[in-house]
């Protein structure tokens, strides 16, 4: 045997540790003294006690090489008291049919403790782990597990990364949505366990801490224009899919990117560090101007990047005071004597470090080199005709002065080096020759695909969970569109029908009086004495003058301010023929729709008509029939003469948008009226109850923007479920072929 | 007989000249010429007219216009008393009768139908007919009529009639230079240069959000308040919101940036 790898004062650990593995001995070497500094005598040996065991489980040397790679790392963070949880988890899943998964869950341990720090938070993502295990885990008969998880691997594989995204709360959630939705589909759960469906960043986004950017961009674009009188469009980018690409803000022709979100970071919140950046940029924009690439080498243009950062915050500290200190606390501070030089490059922390030592007069800093450039910086700027030029001057003189030996080493020290706030400078850079560091494209693009476009892109509503408490993030997909028309002229006939109801209907209408009440002065008969005017006019009487007979005052009734939106169910079920009578509810419908549109023209109201159905949540469709911009004329009634139903009724995410319409409208109030026949489903949705619950959900959503929806339902079993979407506000018409005549008098009662 | 002395500006008012208005002033009152002053609320309009009454040493009479206002509150009217009815010198008539400057202060609030009795005052006639009383005024050869108002805030229907804007030589205000505001705070409240500057450019950045969510930037005389304040002992950023930030915006956004702005600005 020749074992001259192990060291002979690890021999004896060797022995206890009983493992046959070959490869299994460098790494024994290279980790076992890094345990014997992590671990307590007891915990040491349960350290090899576990090790020994994973290495004779039967799943090769993967898991024990593992192990000793991550967990003396990992005790140090987290304390060599969770080993024995994490053993426990690791035979859990060796028992299961999940042994698949224990390789990533090792192979991720330390970098999980590193975002959690503490046991406490390490025992409770053990928890989840089983837990999400222990539900992901399929069977046949309901006894024995007897299928892996299809996404637990997956997850584990991604686990550091979210948590650098999510607190251990988010976590929990974000696995709840996933086991829950995508438990009979392994394909969907192992695409949503790998960040790789849409739903899965969409939960992810919404469980996120941090300030977001869409939340304020509102308040970023007033800062820009407020503060720096350069408004321009805040586009985010996302950093949590890609984790070795770091982008940092830039700005373009385009618009200024940002990150889509910003933690809180050093005491100050994401709200600030926002600020900071774009007064960072702001400040470029104002006073930097491009200079020649090409005649600098790298790491000149590194210390002028540097340099010219730190003027124009330089300036933008002078023009607001109060950005300092914000400055001061996102900048880093990088120890003085961090480098170790036999290994790696210093350039990026001497940078740094001048940067800090501009920034802070106070700064820790010896090295002359960096104290002499910082001075001859601060000459410049008092100077007050600084310039990119001038900073290029100093740069180069700085990289010469200070240059070191190895200073082009392959590793370059990163630690503190990053100024997170600052941009990536690519505007200062003009490049006359293309060089060989950029990619250059041809400037033709590949020929643009001429795609038709049909209709409106979709809108994206979410969707209430009842049973979960919470919403599918943007669930439903409405398809918005015309509806087709058919010949006006049938609606014309159908009015001409109805000649007798419309003349009882006129004098209801006429009775309708509008609320708001207006003074008008100067009437010779009305129901008041207008003081003013009757006082100055019995002192013209008394003088002499002719005086002004029309001393009285009246009111006049003005401004009815009501909004209407009228949204039918046009699902399958409308073709049946109704009870009692030889006209489908459809033609019913339509014949209703009719008078109502007519009697509300003739108050004028702001009124607008869609219908809805839909063929499972990707399909959601939204028929336009009359808007509110839209006259009473031909082309409606030929829309409502050509109605036609098909498909299932997904009432919630119809209402939604219908609301977003409705919300746009300017009046004080706002009527939502749902003309359906039946209770809300749709062929994907199994749980008849959630659609309804997700509809009385829209429900409330409207209530909040001040709509009030009002159901007009002609299902005559409706009772059951109609109350527990529209609470009281709800009418059940029995005989549908009284219908056309109902359907106005209710409006007319509702608006009263 | 009216007692002219009450009218006179006896005081020097603080005026800062942002340009030659003063001596375009004294040019158009040496030909009687009426005067129209436009600008944002708080510019010194009102400030100016009353420097310019004092410079020139003559009787100011202002009226504060509104929409119930007719003629005769302009023109003068005739009340009850015990032995029938007397008559009554409106401010415009009593202007006109002594000599004094008459300045209508934001004209745009009164109706229109008003505004037209002052159009024979103001051209080669310079009479002000009382019809009521049946007498007709030769205005004193003194009177000047001056008016103002803002062009920005008002609505489409409050505008001034072409045939009585045309009857006027303007002056445009704005809100002064940064440097000349600062000068104002100092001079006007006593506090230093440097203080005063931090907060004309609270100012400036207020704005900047005109029509973007502000209907009127922060004024010159919201500035002095928050001068006012800050001399009296306040701490300059709870000055700054009391004073210029509270009162123009309700709007959460903009107060957060406004907010912010002041932090940045006061380190």
């Amino acid at each position: 045997m020749e074992t001259p790898i192990i060291p002979p004062e690890l021999e004896s650990y060797w022995q206890q540790l009983d493992c046959g593995f070959k490869q299994v001995q460098p790494i024994f070497a290279h980790t076992m003294p890094e345990a014997l500094a992590a671990f307590s005598p007891e915990g040491l040996q349960q350290y090899l006690d576990s090790a020994r065991f994973l290495g004779k489980m039967g799943h090769g040397a993967e898991p024990i090489m593992l192990f000793m790679a991550n967990m003396p790392a990992t005790a140090k963070i987290v304390g060599e008291e969770t080993v024995a949880p994490i053993m426990a988890c690791v035979k859990v899943m060796w028992k299961s049919p999940n042994g698949k998964a224990i390789p990533p869950f090792l192979q991720n341990l330390h970098a999980v403790a590193a975002s959690l720090q503490s046991a406490e938070q390490m025992r409770h993502y053990l928890d989840l782990v089983l837990d999400f295990m222990d539900r992901s885990t399929g069977s046949v008969h309901g006894i024995h597990k007897t299928f892996a998880s299809p996404g637990l691997p997956d997850f584990l594989a991604q686990a550091p990364l979210i948590l650098t995204m999510l607190s251990l709360e988010g976590l929990r959630n974000w696995i709840e949505y996933g086991v829950r939705y995508y438990n009979h589909h392994p394909e969907r759960q192992i695409e949503y366990f790998t960040l790789k469906s849409a739903d899965s960043r969409a939960v992810l986004q919404r469980e996120r801490h941090g300030t977001l950017l869409v939340n304020n961009e509102r308040k970023l674009d007033l800062y820009m224009r407020a503060l720096w009188q350069d408004p321009e469009l805040l586009i985010p980018y996302s950093l949590a899919f890609d984790k070795q690409d770091k982008a940092q803000p830039y700005f373009d022709a385009l618009g200024i990117r940002l990150p889509d979100v910003y933690d809180d970071a050093n005491g100050v919140t994401g709200m600030t560090r926002y600020r900071a950046a774009l007064a960072h940029i702001a400040a470029h924009r104002r006073w930097s101007r491009s200079i020649i690439a090409d005649n600098f080498s790298p790491f000149q243009r590194n210390a002028i990047e540097i340099l010219e950062d730190s003027r124009v915050e330089f300036l933008a500290m002078r023009e607001y005071p109060g950005l300092r200190a914000t400055f001061m606390a996102l900048h880093p501070v990088p120890a003085e004597d961090a480098v170790d030089y036999a290994h790696e490059s210093g350039i990026r922390h001497r940078l740094a470090m001048l940067s800090r030592a501009i920034l802070d007069p106070n700064h820790p800093y010896k090295n002359p080199h960096i104290i002499d450039c910082a001075r001859r910086f601060n000459l410049v700027m008092a100077a007050d005709d600084s310039s990119t030029a001038a900073m290029a001057d100093i740069g180069i003189s700085f990289i010469v002065k200070s240059r070191m030996q190895n200073d082009s080493a392959s590793k370059i020290h990163f630690t503190d080096t990053e100024v997170d706030y600052r941009d990536d400078n690519r505007h200062l850079w003009q490049f006359i020759e293309e060089g060989d560091e950029e990619e250059t494209y041809s400037d033709a693009p590949a020929e643009a695909k001429q795609e038709e476009i049909v209709g409106l892109p979709p809108r994206h509503y979410p969707e209430w969970d009842y049973s979960n408490s919470s919403y599918r993030p943007d669930w439903a997909s409405v398809y918005e569109r015309v509806h087709p028309s058919g010949n006006p002229a049938d609606i014309d006939a159908l009015l001409a029908k109805h000649a007798g109801l419309a003349k009882r209907l006129k004098k209801m209408l006429d009775l309708l009086k509008p609320q708001d009440k207006v003074r008008i002065r100067y009437q010779e008969e009305g129901s008041e004495l207008d003081l003013d005017v009757a006082i100055r006019s019995l002192i013209d009487y008394k003088s002499g003058a002719q005086p002004d007979p029309r001393i009285n005052m009246s009111h006049r009734n003005d401004g009815r301010n009501i909004a209407v939106m009228v949204l039918v169910d046009l699902s399958e079920s409308l073709n049946q023929k109704a009870a009692g009578c030889n006209q489908t509810i459809l033609e019913l419908s339509q014949e209703a729709l009719a008078i109502l549109s007519w009697a509300v023209a003739q108050l004028g109201d702001p009124f607008a008509i869609a219908g809805f159905h839909s063929n499972t949540r990707h399909d959601v469709r939204y028929l336009h029939i009359k808007g509110f911009s839209e006259e009473w004329d031909d082309a409606v009634k030929g829309r409502i003469a050509g109605m036609e139903a098909e498909y299932s009724t997904r009432m919630g995410a119809a209402m939604r948008h219908a609301g977003h319409y409705l919300g746009q409208q300017q009046a004080d109030k706002k009527l939502l009226l749902v003309l359906t026949d039946g209770e809300p489903a749709d062929i994907d949705s199994h749980d008849g109850k959630l659609l309804i619950q997700d509809a009385h959900m829209a429900v409330q959503e409207l209530d909040q923007q001040g709509i009030y929806s009002y159901c007009i339902n002609l299902d005559p079993k409706a009772d059951e479920y109609v109350a527990d979407i529209f609470g009281k506000h709800y009418t059940i018409v029995d005989k549908v072929e009284q219908l056309p005549e109902r359907l106005p008098e209710l409006f007319i009662s509702l608006t009263k | 007989m009216t007692n002219i002395e009450q009218y006179k500006v006896t005081k020097q008012p603080f005026y800062q000249a942002q340009g030659d208005e003063v001596e375009l002033y004294e040019a158009a009152y040496k030909a009687r010429l009426p005067v129209m002053v436009k600008g944002p609320t708080g510019c010194g309009k009102s400030r100016f007219v009353e420097y310019m009454a004092w410079k020139l040493n003559k009787p100011l009479i202002t009226v504060a216009c509104n929409e119930d206002m007719t003629a005769s509150d302009l023109v003068g009217r005739y009340l009850l008393d015990a032995n029938g009815t007397r008559w009554l010198d409106g401010p415009l008539t009593t202007a006109a009768r002594i000599g004094a400057i008459c300045y209508l202060d934001e004209i745009v609030e009164a109706r229109q139908d008003t505004t037209v009795v002052i159009h024979p005052l103001t051209d080669h006639r310079r009479t002000l007919p009382l019809d009521k009383k049946g007498e007709l005024i030769e205005a004193h050869p003194d009177f000047q009529l001056v008016i103002s108002y803002n062009p920005g805030y008002q609505s489409l229907m409050k505008d001034l009639k072409q045939s009585t804007k045309q009857r006027f030589t303007g002056f445009d205000f704005d809100y002064p230079n940064a440097a000349t505001e600062a000068q104002i705070l100092s001079a006007e409240t006593g506090i230093e240069v440097e203080l005063a500057a931090k907060l004309v450019k609270i100012g400036a950045v207020a704005r900047n959000l005109k029509g973007h969510g502000l209907d009127e930037g922060i004024s010159t005389r919201l500035l002095v308040y928050a001068a006012t304040l800050i001399k009296g002992g306040v701490a300059p950023r709870a000055a700054c919101r009391m004073a210029l930030v509270r009162p123009i915006t309700d709007d959460a956004d903009i107060r957060d940036t406004l907010d912010h702005a002041i932090d940045a600005t006061f380190a």
